[in-house]
């Protein structure tokens, strides 16, 4: 791996967003979890229920402080390291951040202090909506975070602007309906409901094993998991597969994670496993079971899955066609500049080829004379761009083992969470709520695995889009800001350094929390007792038989 | 005709401008008392009791309140790409500064209380007075640089370049970059954006804390309101002497609602060219320092006669002045260059498309009255004080 600004780049922004993507899964999931506790305690009035809130409340509250934290990198680093990405699609981009920051972020960060200071300012229905505020708050911000990276995926609705060297916005409702972004919001924030099932779960089974605090963690366990099965089937069922047939770069990203370099004949089979080798071009499949991928790629019988190489040959078109947008594009600039209007032939022929100008820039690297110095793209000889098409063309390849292995790894995981899921609510369902001490233990083991399949399905999005940091339009290499090497080293050892010491403090915080255990609110359960025997006695005295009442808090 | 031609270019571009200033000014009138208390925070509060009360007046709204700054990101993104794209590039480690500054902030805030002993609260203490003392100095830095010009340049295809090739101090360019940054005006206006910040954290004290809490407040509030005027007049009177100022070569031929390429428009730097010149054109917009003044005054004199209220608006007011003078001054400029001139960022020529500004401005006229309106609940639900007595009775579940 070459040291270049682009790639320490890459590398800081895959850090950082996937050390923010350590707290954000928890953060949608739990959210929902405490909401929905807090209504059965307002609907039912029972103390524990209270102290249930109140406990995973801490918790969020310990993780969801990182999530912002390290959320406000992600909002600036566009800029920073990515300036000429920034200058190119932010006139598209750029809108779902800021309605990301009006909508979403000022409704969860506005509640979120009334939900944690507010118990006695508020009455349990307005808590109750603080709760609700918060845990919309932050699925709204992962809808408008998804439509920003949908669009990366699959750049609908704008076009190339001339005069302005960018692309601009022509149809905002394709971007906010764009199917990827869509297929992206629910997979995701399932993912992150899973995530908090499985904490909870996780967390619940220890003081089950510890014979602590066993009435919340079996009402925890028993709301968890079945909120956990519900999103771990849409997970899986939803999966964002769907909208890998929504492009021609998708169509790449899926066939190299299925290492698939041939196009197979319709319905395609899954390799379940095998060894892909970039190198010869082939994979050597183990397993293969017809038919499946053609069916979830396709959702048809009869719809070819292409190959890697049959898309390597589109892309030599696409780059032919991207050259003439290319050249047509600095004709136009050129008469502009000296004041002539721009010809209509010119610009039809722009048009046309518009759509391809992006894989155009693909031959940069290429393009180098002996001394290796650039040639400009639309100034080689013909020999020179024949010799470089198939090497860019090629560039369209992202590497395919990493992509082939982390998704059969988070697909494996996937499977594990539903089956996991289900015995839990089975058990806590229809077998009184008791679970052996190995399922327990398992529960406890398990807690880091989603956090583990959430990070590998963004290792498949993000690096699935190699070469593209848009896909189609601009390669990375271009996005990258004119920074120096010595810049990026000071700020990744700097986030480095900032982030282990916060994860570490964090871990440790948690744990402590956890071995804490929940918050007594002695005085509350006290007088809601007192309050339900006076009751009792009220019911008692005018004949009525005793209420069958739950019993309040351990 | 299409939806987003009912306003014209031109209007919507001094609508995202305005609105540019809002946000701004909004971040600096609500997360600014925020980091003014905690950069005030070793001077106000000795005890950890003490400590708390300050810390525990800004617990329920800091996190909201900072949401401003992310969104003035996103927004900055959406309706002025290329000040997007140019500023945090080229202030690439002063905003990794502000970065890690602030990413400690709320951390601290949350963890502090987490456990008792003495040592880690300390450490949490001194987090949370970098992360209101190290932006606010690097804001005002930042803006003292943008009324000097930038040190950046755009190619034919509009990738920014940044770094001035005649300044080399020691020969490195990533830190050559950042020591440009801290010249003698800048940090000028460093200063008076820290003491104005602390002016509005001490007003805020004065009105949410109680005890000695409160008097120190004050009392720091005050040497702060005064440092306010005073380096706000000496930043207004060296600015023509020290700052060359940026102007259109040719003004008339400036197309207001053209393309945004920075390129097709000439600029001059220094000359004849003024950032007072708008205050003769458009004499109204000396409403804007004069309210950076007379707040301050205000404050000033609230803070020692002990008003609440009345002194917080007054700050929030003089923050309000302070920094449109700022945007009325160099209008429409938002970013010159010192190096390349006609790559200079003005409200012409850098924003985004006349659709995008359209949608934006909907989804504002949207949302933003609805997060007004729900903060002002929140406000009113957290009125009261915070004293010693309210962290004895409630230490477990406060900061």
């Amino acid at each position: 791996m070459e040291f270049d600004v682009t790639s320490l780049s890459r590398f800081q922004f895959a850090m950082t967003a996937m050390y923010h993507f350590l707290f954000v899964p928890l953060t949608l999931g739990l959210s929902m979890l405490v909401a929905i506790m807090e209504t059965v305690y307002v609907m039912t009035d029972k103390p524990i229920w209270r102290q249930m809130t109140k406990f995973w409340g801490t918790l969020f509250g310990i993780n969801f402080v990182l999530g912002v934290a390290t959320g406000l990198t992600m909002e600036f680093q566009f800029g920073m390291n990515w300036s000429y990405y920034s200058h190119y699609v932010g006139d598209i981009f750029g809108a779902p951040l800021a309605i990301e920051g009006l909508m979403a972020f000022f409704l969860e960060a506005t509640f979120v202090g009334l939900f944690f200071f507010g118990w006695d300012k508020l009455s349990k229905r307005a808590h109750l909506a603080t709760a609700w505020a918060v845990a919309l708050g932050s699925n709204f911000s992962a809808l408008w975070i998804l439509i920003a990276n949908g669009w990366m995926q699959f750049p609908v609705g704008a076009v190339f602007n001339p005069d302005t060297m960018r692309m601009e916005i022509a149809d905002f409702g394709a971007v906010l309906m764009n199917p990827v972004a869509q297929a992206k919001f629910v997979h995701t924030v399932s993912a992150g409901y899973v995530t908090a099932a499985l904490f909870v779960i996780g967390v619940s089974a220890w003081y089950l094993l510890k014979d602590r605090h066993s009435a919340l963690a079996k009402r925890s366990i028993a709301v968890a998991a079945s909120f956990g099965l519900a999103a771990s089937l849409s997970v899986v069922v939803l999966g964002d597969e769907s909208g890998y047939s929504a492009s021609e770069h998708q169509k790449m990203k899926l066939a190299a994670m299925e290492g698939a370099w041939e196009t197979e004949k319709a319905p395609a089979g899954f390799t379940l496993l095998g060894f892909p080798d970039q190198e010869a071009r082939k994979t050597e499949k183990i397993i293969e079971i017809p038919a499946v991928l053609g069916i979830i790629a396709t959702r048809s019988l009869t719809e070819k899955v292409p190959g890697i190489k049959e898309l390597v040959k589109r892309a030599e078109t696409r780059i032919r066609s991207g050259l003439i947008a290319y050249k047509t594009l600095k004709k136009m600039r050129a008469d502009r500049a000296a004041g002539k209007e721009i010809s209509s032939v010119d610009k039809a022929v722009f048009d046309t080829h518009m759509p391809n100008l992006g894989y155009a820039f693909l031959l940069e690297p290429h393009l180098k004379d002996a001394d290796g110095k650039a040639i400009d793209v639309t100034k080689a000889s013909k020999e020179q761009i024949d010799k470089a098409v198939p090497k860019a063309a090629w560039d369209t390849v992202p590497r395919v083992s990493p992509l082939f292995w982390s998704f059969r790894a988070m697909v494996a995981l996937g499977f594990y969470f539903i089956l996991f899921t289900a015995f839990f609510f089975w058990r806590s369902s229809f077998k009184g709520g008791q679970f052996s001490r190995t399922a327990l233990r398992i529960a406890v083991l398990s807690i880091p695995l989603p956090w583990i399949a959430c990070e590998l399905g963004w290792f498949v999005a993000e690096y699935g889009r190699q070469p593209w940091a848009i896909e189609g339009l601009l390669p990375t290499f271009k996005a990258a800001s004119s920074l120096t090497e010595a810049d990026l080293w000071v700020t990744i050892i700097g986030f480095v350094a900032l982030y282990t010491v916060l994860l570490i403090i964090e871990m440790r915080l948690m744990v402590k929390y956890i071995g804490i255990g929940p918050y007594l609110d002695d005085a509350y359960v006290e007088e809601w007792e007192r309050k339900r025997a006076a009751q009792r006695a009220a019911l008692n005295h005018s004949g009525a038989g005793p209420s069958p009442s739950a019993t309040p808090a351990e | 005709m299409v939806l987003y031609e009912l306003f014209d270019y031109e209007v919507l571009r001094v609508v995202w401008w305005v609105l540019l200033g809002v946000l701004l000014i909004g971040f600096a009138a609500t997360d600014g008392f925020d980091m003014g208390v905690a950069a005030l925070l070793p001077f106000v509060a000795k005890t950890d009791i003490e400590r708390r009360v300050a810390i525990n007046s800004i617990a329920p709204v800091w996190e909201g309140n900072q949401v401003w700054f992310i969104l003035g990101g996103g927004a900055i993104f959406a309706a002025w790409p290329p000040l997007y794209a140019v500023s945090f590039s080229g202030f690439y480690l002063a905003m990794f500064l502000v970065l890690a500054a602030m990413i400690l902030r709320p951390v601290a805030f949350k963890y502090r209380s987490k456990r008792p002993d003495a040592g880690w609260r300390s450490r949490w203490d001194w987090a949370l007075f970098i992360g209101g003392f190290v932006p606010a100095l690097i804001f005002g830095v930042a803006l003292g640089n943008v009324l000097q010009g930038v040190p950046f340049r755009l190619t034919d295809e509009l990738r920014p370049l940044y770094g001035d090739p005649n300044f080399s101090l020691l020969g490195l360019r990533f830190l050559d970059n950042l020591i440009q940054l801290l010249n003698p005006y800048a940090l000028l206006c460093g200063l008076l954006s820290v003491a104005m910040l602390a002016m509005h954290g001490g007003a805020w004290l004065g009105l949410k804390a109680g005890g000695v809490v409160a008097e120190r407040g004050r009392a720091y509030g005050s040497i702060a309101a005064a440092a306010v005027i005073v380096l706000f007049a000496v930043c207004g009177a060296l600015l023509p002497v020290m700052v060359d100022a940026y102007a259109f070569a040719d003004p008339a031929s400036v197309k207001v609602d053209g393309p945004s390429n920075p390129l097709y428009s000439a600029v001059t730097k220094g000359g004849d060219a003024s950032w007072f010149a708008n205050y003769s054109k458009y004499p109204w917009m000396l409403a804007a320092p004069a309210l950076g003044f007379l707040g301050a005054l205000v404050a000033f004199i609230g803070l020692r006669a002990g008003w609440e209220a009345p002194t917080f608006i007054a700050s929030k007011l003089s923050v309000f002045g302070v920094i449109s003078t700022v945007g009325v001054s160099m209008f429409p400029f938002i970013l010159p260059s010192s190096i390349d001139p006609k790559s200079s960022l003005t409200v012409w020529d850098a924003s985004s498309s006349h659709q995008t500004l359209f949608i934006m401005l909907v989804s504002t006229v949207i949302f933003l009255p609805i997060v007004l309106l729900y903060t002002a609940w929140v406000y009113k639900v957290l009125w009261g004080k915070v004293d010693e007595k309210e962290i004895e009775a409630n230490g477990e579940s406060l900061y």
